[in-house]
């Protein structure tokens, strides 16, 4: 789950690691409220689970109220990169003598936490990596060790920083590593950090996503849930537990599995159609999860036509055949449906759909056959 | 012969007493598997439709001489599973729990190449192996995989792969194993370990491979395929179109970046020889058609 800038800070600030006093505006006068009790000069951040909100118009200094009022007008509502922004940070200004940059993941291919710190920050690190490598020093962590303080000063001294930042970066990249490994992070990344003038380190900006997986250890995760950046539909199949990703195509999918329903997703491509969705409902199939499924694909209004492409393993075909059936007696479907249904007990399985098809419920042997059929249904 | 799993292969099913774990554990046994233990904390002394149950792994093996264990724990316990299966001395775990956080997985990947180096784990979020006729650990329907050779399949989905059994099947050409390496973001056991092991095993003749957006994982395998097998590799790859940022249903299948894409993956397959598939049907195909030429 992503954390918009304001909540990765204080995120952040529970390690200890220090950010700028803020508060979060929805509407122009909480904007101005804020900067009055913060005191000018402000920035005045648009919140987006994004990037490139500074090159959008999204990030502006104000000096002093009157500018506030104007910036806040101009970014709440502004549409960065599809993302419409909701709320705005309002945070004291900071002076900047330099910027770096500092994040945690993990190198699925090492196998180990990958930490990069560069003297080049403010800019995408991408960037960076492309034009000047050398700028960026790595360390890969074993999650067993850790980070010691010995050998994030090893990693700080690799990365050329300035003597008057070294012992801020360190303090800051060893409370970066705790917020990232206790907080089951799957990204920590301070895009710029920042040495002020008087000559301390301060984190500047905040890009947080956090693993999902383990909201167990962390109940308080769950806040996050209603800021993630989901849809309607998204929204909607979320709320019944359903695996799901809006597209913006005509042809709803329904497949059990997340590799058969990406797959079903392109092949719907291949044969020149456009998913409406990618939505796998898992191994089981059973008329429950159907009939929820169903219903979300039916409430968009985009939908022409529906492709349920279900492979039987250990679950019977005559089980997801009368699971099915049953779904669609509990919703009321507009567009015409499309089954394949393949594997453990498919003629079996069929046996059972045959006598319902109709020209809103057909059927095809294949993939590829069912998936040229709900295509032509759709255009 | 198969690899990581064959008859001999005696198995302890960590969660066997709760409701997904005495399903496939006795489906297990009712295709042949050795099923020779659970283990619960505080129901050691009972049984499970016969399968007498274990306080835990060590005295399961003590007991049955179990080999491999196969975990069936909800994903907070999955951690704790995996070390009580290492240090109870199985050599080969099999985790099928899925939604065990990142941290936990790279913890205790790095924690067994430390300290148990000769044990493999396979998982988590994964369907299992089988090795068709021989034994079956996991959540495969054994009766799609027809038994015999030569070909050895590898895969990062599910259904996916019983997509491949089944076309397999259909076209009346068998497999030595199948393994389902998982989706998630540090699978314990790489396509590299499996395509060494399919290169090295006599029955295996030619490998399926299934790949999937995420990760440089197929990369990887393609550089290995390229300098290190001589048997013929057919494969397919999902998620072609799609979009960026947003995880397909795995929590490791997700393009961030620019990086993990379907083409890429594709590109760096082809350039190795493989025999990449538009879509799994047509993989089924190729493979088919590799057998037939051998």
């Amino acid at each position: 789950m992503d954390l918009f800038e304001y909540q990765g800070k204080e995120f952040f600030a529970e390690y200890g690691m220090p950010v700028s006093a803020g508060e979060i505006a929805f509407t122009v006068p909480e904007a101005v409220a804020a900067a009055e009790r913060l005191g000018t000069p402000v920035m005045v951040k648009a919140q987006v689970h994004t990037g490139g909100r500074g090159k959008a118009g999204g990030v502006k200094f104000a000096a002093d109220i009157d500018a506030v009022r104007q910036h806040a007008g101009n970014i709440l509502g502004l549409d960065i990169k599809g993302h419409i922004v909701g709320r705005v940070w309002i945070e004291k200004a900071s002076d900047i003598a330099e910027e770096y940059y500092a994040s945690f993941t993990l190198d699925r291919s090492a196998k180990k936490h990958l930490g990069m710190l560069s003297v080049e920050g403010g800019v995408e690190i991408e960037t960076v990596a492309e034009t000047n490598p050398d700028a960026i020093a790595k360390i890969w962590i074993d999650p067993i060790d850790g980070l010691s303080e010995a050998t994030c000063r090893d990693w700080v001294a690799a990365a050329k920083l300035p003597e008057p930042a070294v012992e801020g970066t360190v303090e800051v990249l060893l409370k970066l590593y705790r917020a990232y490994s206790e907080g089951d992070a799957d990204l920590v990344e301070i895009n710029p950090l920042i040495l002020t003038p008087e000559g301390s380190v301060h984190v500047l900006d905040a890009k947080v996503t956090l693993d999902g997986n383990s909201e167990f250890r962390h109940p308080d995760y769950s806040q996050y849930d209603a800021t993630q950046s989901r849809d309607e539909r998204e929204q909607a199949a979320h709320a019944k537990g359903l695996q799901y990703v809006g597209l913006d195509g005509s042809v709803g999918v329904i497949a059990n599995g997340a590799g058969l329903a990406m797959s079903t997703v392109d092949v719907v491509n291949q044969v020149g159609g456009n998913p409406a969705n990618f939505l796998d409902i898992g191994g089981g199939a059973n008329a429950d999860v159907m009939a929820g499924a169903l219903e979300v694909i039916n409430n968009d209004p985009a939908v022409k036509a529906i492709f349920i492409n279900i492979f039987g393993g250990i679950t019977r075909g005559e089980e997801i055949a009368s699971g099915i059936l049953e779904a669609m007696k509990r919703v009321e479907i507009d567009s015409p449906i499309v089954i394949r249904l393949d594997g453990t007990n498919a003629n079996q399985g069929r046996a059972i759909l045959e006598p319902h098809l109709t020209d809103k419920l057909m059927m095809q042997p294949t993939m590829l056959d069912a998936a040229r059929r709900v295509v032509e249904l759709a255009s | 012969m198969s690899i990581f799993v064959d008859e001999n292969t005696k198995v302890v099913y960590q969660g066997l007493t709760g409701s997904q774990g005495s399903y496939y554990g006795l489906l297990n046994r009712d295709y042949g598997t050795q099923v020779v233990a659970g283990t619960h904390p505080t129901k050691a002394g009972t049984d499970v439709d016969g399968v007498p149950i274990f306080a835990n792994v060590a005295e399961a093996v003590e007991a049955t001489g179990a080999t491999a264990s196969c975990i069936f724990i909800p994903a907070p316990g999955v951690r704790g599973a995996v070390a009580e299966a290492a240090q109870g001395g199985v050599k080969f775990i099999v985790a099928i729990t899925e939604g065990v956080p990142a941290h936990d997985e790279i913890y205790f990947y790095n924690a067994l190449k430390r300290d148990y180096p000769d044990v493999l784990l396979l998982g988590p979020n994964c369907p299992g192996i089988i090795s068709p006729g021989r034994c079956n650990i996991g959540i495969t329907a054994g009766h799609i995989a027809k038994p015999g050779g030569p070909v050895g399949i590898v895969s990062r989905s599910g259904t996916l792969t019983y997509q491949a059994l089944y076309e397999l099947k259909q076209k009346d050409v068998g497999v030595t194993t199948c393994v389902g390496i998982g989706g998630d973001p540090v699978p314990g056991t790489s396509f590299i370990d499996c395509l060494r092991a399919f290169q090295d095993d006599p029955e295996t003749l030619a490998v399926m491979m299934i790949g999937e957006i995420g990760g440089s994982a197929e990369e990887e395998a393609a550089e290995f395929i390229k300098n290190h097998m001589t048997k013929p590799v057919a494969g397919y790859i999902a998620g072609v179109t799609a979009p960026p940022g947003k995880k397909m249903g795995h929590a490791g299948a997700i393009v961030s970046g620019g990086r993990g894409t379907a083409a890429a993956k594709i590109e760096a397959l082809t350039d190795a020889g493989v025999r990449v598939g538009q879509n799994p049907t047509e993989a089924g195909e190729l493979m088919a058609d590799i057998v037939a030429g051998l």
